[in-house]
């Protein structure tokens, strides 16, 4: 922590603060929407660093991981709307999103202890579907979720009377919802990241990594796996969580079709892109696969105005083949991901040195 | 004679049709190196596997430092203090070589999720306690200076002693090296008979399998011989060398 105080750390976290502050106004000038993607950025930094926990650290392979997502969104929106009639405050209802998707996570995590890599992906696949599907078909005989309907008209964070989805002014700034929200997204961030970073260097971080690496010398030397490997589960199930909830106040709306098996597929795929288990790795997985495919989306169809007057192919299934193409490069060229941990970075560079002698 | 620190009763193991242990009794004493030697196959790593809790055995049992040992989980008997290194090395290869030994200490500390987020005092002390006795050991074992590396980017007789700083870091009562010689030249056998003899000579009591007989015979307090899964003798290596059974079986003339 000490060097953290030196100057030019000191003029470093300035710089980094005052980008973070400013970033919303430079992206907003390309219009709101692109606000609102980057809110969706920071909510799949939360996902991406919860699932870091499970797949990065522990090593567990976990294809339904959105089912905790669906788990916070859908508590949010059953204890603040008018579906019940409930409109409890965000400080119990983040908790309480958290900690059932903690319950979920242990519920998960429990059955399949023993299975590793490719059955533990069956398995997750398969949980996360049901989520899905209890969500679609939970309105009757009682009425619980509203089916495919979803719920609407859910409660925007609010503290007090400070509501983040209404416009209001700061210091002669007028600041619309998706603004506000940011910056408490960006809060947010700020301390799971603080928290990922102290989880993974910390005992338990430590045994996470030892069952990843090897379970049966983890075991030799006195770590309870099982234990350790539901607190992973746990933990990463509750960041869902988190994010879930936020996502359901930020839309005001949820369905079951917001957390398909794809939605799992991308978290994974920005926790693997990014660097599994490097956590600045995993925020840069999710930054850019958030982003790039909307960039993809504007520029796909001017692009084949451009090169062949009109266009040829739609636009949608072009973008998501050069998203997979551009998938397909990384895991190629750089297997360990975009921006790996140190070690493993030097590791490749000791191969690489090796070869050229 | 120093009390017994562990003790197999009429071990027992069989895979589907095959006899990996029969009624094997044996008895290690507080303070000793004890060998177990015998040929390929003669259930010497199965022996371990059952006492530190990898297999369940099918028949005797064990009593350790007093009380009955619970085979059922190795992590278990880790907490009971018995450490043991393997055949084939097992490290957490993505980690460093200091992390390794500090997850060593895991079962000894007790931090939870709680103390790692919020750092408390308690937490930050201990931390800071595993990482000074994970740094000792690794200059106990002699390779402080490859603290930052990688396990897996270690060289072969490197990994070998951060394995047993490792087992060590768990403060065992027994320390169990599986064939720590294998693939050594003399003289990284030779310097690792002199850690053998210094962690005996710290207190800790080892256990030894070995095919490197001089290595057994020149460090070993008492020495059994398995062969077929059956115990053939436990006695000083002064006699267990000159018996004939022993001879025949796996010294070979």
């Amino acid at each position: 922590m000490k060097n953290l105080l030196s100057p030019r750390s000191t003029l470093g976290i300035v710089l980094i603060a005052a980008a973070l502050i400013a970033l919303p106004f430079v992206v907003g000038m390309a219009g709101q929407a692109w606000v609102r993607i980057l809110n969706f950025a920071i909510l799949y930094i939360f996902l991406a660093l919860g699932l870091n926990i499970v797949v990065g650290f522990a090593g567990l392979l976990d294809l339904g991981y959105i089912a905790f997502y669906a788990v916070g969104a859908y508590t949010w929106a059953l204890l603040a709307s008018p579906h019940f009639g409930l409109h409890w405050p965000i400080w119990a209802i983040l908790p309480v999103g958290a900690l059932l998707a903690c319950f979920f996570g242990v519920l998960l995590g429990s059955p399949t202890l023993k299975l590793r890599g490719d059955y533990l992906a069956i398995v997750t696949l398969g949980f996360g579907e049901i989520v899905r599907i209890f969500m679609n078909n939970l309105n009757a005989p009682i009425n619980i979720t509203n089916g495919p309907q979803g719920i609407t008209l859910i409660d925007p964070v609010k503290f007090g009377d400070f509501s983040f989805a209404t416009r209001s002014e700061f210091f002669g700034v007028t600041l619309t919802g998706p603004y506000k929200y940011y910056y408490l997204l960006v809060a947010l961030a700020i301390l799971i990241v603080i928290v990922n970073l102290r989880l993974q260097d910390s005992r338990i971080g430590r045994a996470w990594q030892a069952i990843r690496e090897d379970e049966i010398a983890a075991k030799a030397v006195g770590i309870n796996t099982r234990n350790v490997k539901l607190l992973a589960f746990a933990m990463g199930a509750s960041f869902g969580g988190i994010a879930g909830g936020i996502f359901a106040a930020m839309q005001g709306f949820v369905s079951p079709e917001s957390f398909s098996l794809i939605e799992s597929i991308m978290v994974l795929a920005m926790v693997v892109l990014g660097g599994m288990g490097h956590i600045p790795g995993v925020i840069l997985g999710a930054i850019l696969l958030t982003f790039l495919p909307e960039m993809a989306r504007y520029a796909v169809t001017p692009a084949q105005v451009a090169l062949f007057g009109k266009v040829l192919i739609d636009p949608e299934s072009l973008r998501m083949l050069l998203f997979g193409l551009a998938l397909v490069l990384v895991m190629r060229f750089k297997p360990s991901g975009l921006w790996p941990s140190p070690e493993r970075s030097r590791e490749l560079a000791e191969k690489t040195a090796g070869v050229a002698k | 004679m120093s009390e017994v620190l562990l003790e197999a009763r009429s071990v027992a193991k069989h895979f589907g049709g095959v006899k990996a242990l029969q009624d094997v009794s044996l008895s290690i004493r507080q303070g000793e190196v004890y060998g177990l030697i015998g040929p390929n196959g003669a259930g010497k790593t199965t022996f371990f596997n059952c006492m530190t809790g990898l297999y369940v055995p099918d028949g005797g049992g064990f009593t350790f430092a007093g009380a009955p040992l619970q085979a059922d989980a190795p992590q278990r008997a880790a907490e009971r203090g018995i450490a043991r290194t393997f055949q084939n090395i097992r490290l957490f290869g993505n980690m460093t070589a200091l992390e390794n030994v500090m997850v060593g200490r895991h079962v000894r500390t007790k931090a939870s999720v709680f103390g790692a987020i919020f750092r408390d005092p308690k937490t930050r002390a201990e931390e800071a306690a595993i990482r000074q006795r994970a740094l000792d050991l690794l200059h106990y074992v002699d390779i402080a200076d490859r603290a930052d590396d990688l396990a897996k980017n270690l060289s072969y007789g490197d990994q070998r002693r951060l394995e047993i700083a490792r087992a060590l870091a768990t403060e065992p009562k027994l320390l169990c090296l599986d064939e720590p010689a294998a693939g050594m030249n003399a003289t990284e056998t030779e310097e690792l008979r002199v850690l053998i003899e210094g962690i005996r000579k710290d207190g800790t009591t080892v256990l030894l399998i070995e095919h490197d007989v001089k290595l057994v015979m020149g460090l070993c307090d008492r020495v059994a011989v398995l062969e077929y899964g059956a115990l053939l003798i436990e006695d000083v290596p002064a006699i267990v060398q000159k018996d004939q059974r022993v001879i025949e079986a796996y010294l070979g003339a």
